[in-house]
């Protein structure tokens, strides 16, 4: 088994911002992160995925075929946006790391080949803040 | 010895929303200059700051300056103003100024200015993104 990591960034605008709630329970639990109007974050993205290699080819998976998927599917829907606003499959969601992680997560295992299966997302939303998803 | 200057900085960093848009220009117009920057619904950065100051250690402390101060300065002029806000909409700062790191840099030069001593040089270095940053003076 190898597992190999592809890295790819984007930037975007967000906030946290339950709509069930007032503005004040939104103030207290997400603080700075509330603002109405938005605040943003360079995200850097390392998609692993994992198997056998390929005895021709001497790949896991071609890089570059899947800088192009996280790029159709991830990136040109992310990069430059706001994550609340412009995101169709974030539509409905809190535009919290963990959530972004998944969703990316479900985003792109619907377009990897059979024998290529995804290990993990981890997204950095800071450079000192990041999350794992593993797909469980 | 004649005095010796050196140089002391401090990191600090802020995330905020922004949009590039000039409103002298058409959508089209700045479509065309400032592409996906210009998205209606903002997009945004982790901005790194790093603040120099340049001068002759104080004789007595032997300090330039002292690091919390400046840290403390920081804070207080840059991060609660930029700080998780929308630089087009929440600040004073770039209501007629477009928000690009040039932009931001030579503001916050300013807003530090007058609370360092004149005998000391400032350097304002920001970074937009790990890989795009401007430096102000040149």
């Amino acid at each position: 088994m190898v597992y190999l990591t592809r890295l790819e960034h984007f930037n975007a605008a967000h906030k946290l911002y339950n709509p069930n709630w007032s503005a004040e329970q939104n103030e207290l639990v997400f603080g700075k992160c509330a603002n109405e109007n938005w605040h943003g974050h360079n995200y850097e993205l390392f998609v692993t995925i994992k198997g056998e290699v390929n005895r021709d080819t001497g790949f896991l998976f071609d890089v570059k075929k899947l800088s192009e998927l996280m790029k159709i599917h991830i990136l040109e829907k992310l990069d430059h946006k706001n994550l609340n606003i412009d995101v169709d499959f974030m539509q409905g969601q809190m535009c919290s790391t963990e959530n972004l992680a998944k969703a990316i997560w479900e985003q792109l295992s619907a377009h990897l080949p059979a024998e290529v299966n995804l290990h993990c997302i981890k997204l950095y939303e800071t450079p000192r803040i990041y999350v794992e998803y593993f797909g469980d | 010895m004649a005095p010796k200057k050196v140089s002391v900085f401090r990191h600090e960093h802020f995330n905020a929303a922004h949009r590039l848009y000039n409103p002298a220009w058409s959508f089209e117009k700045n479509d065309a200059v400032f592409g996906k920057c210009n998205n209606p619904s903002f997009h945004g950065h982790n901005y790194e700051l790093i603040v120099k100051v340049t001068g002759v250690p104080d004789a007595s402390t032997g300090y330039v300056i002292d690091l919390k101060e400046l840290s403390d300065l920081i804070k207080r002029e840059v991060h609660e103003r930029f700080d998780h806000k929308n630089l087009n909409l929440d600040t004073a700062e770039f209501k007629e100024l477009n928000p690009t790191a040039e932009h931001i840099a030579i503001v916050i030069h300013d807003l530090l200015r007058p609370h360092i001593d004149a005998d000391k040089e400032l350097q304002i270095r920001l970074y937009e993104t790990p890989r795009n940053f401007v430096e102000y003076p040149a």
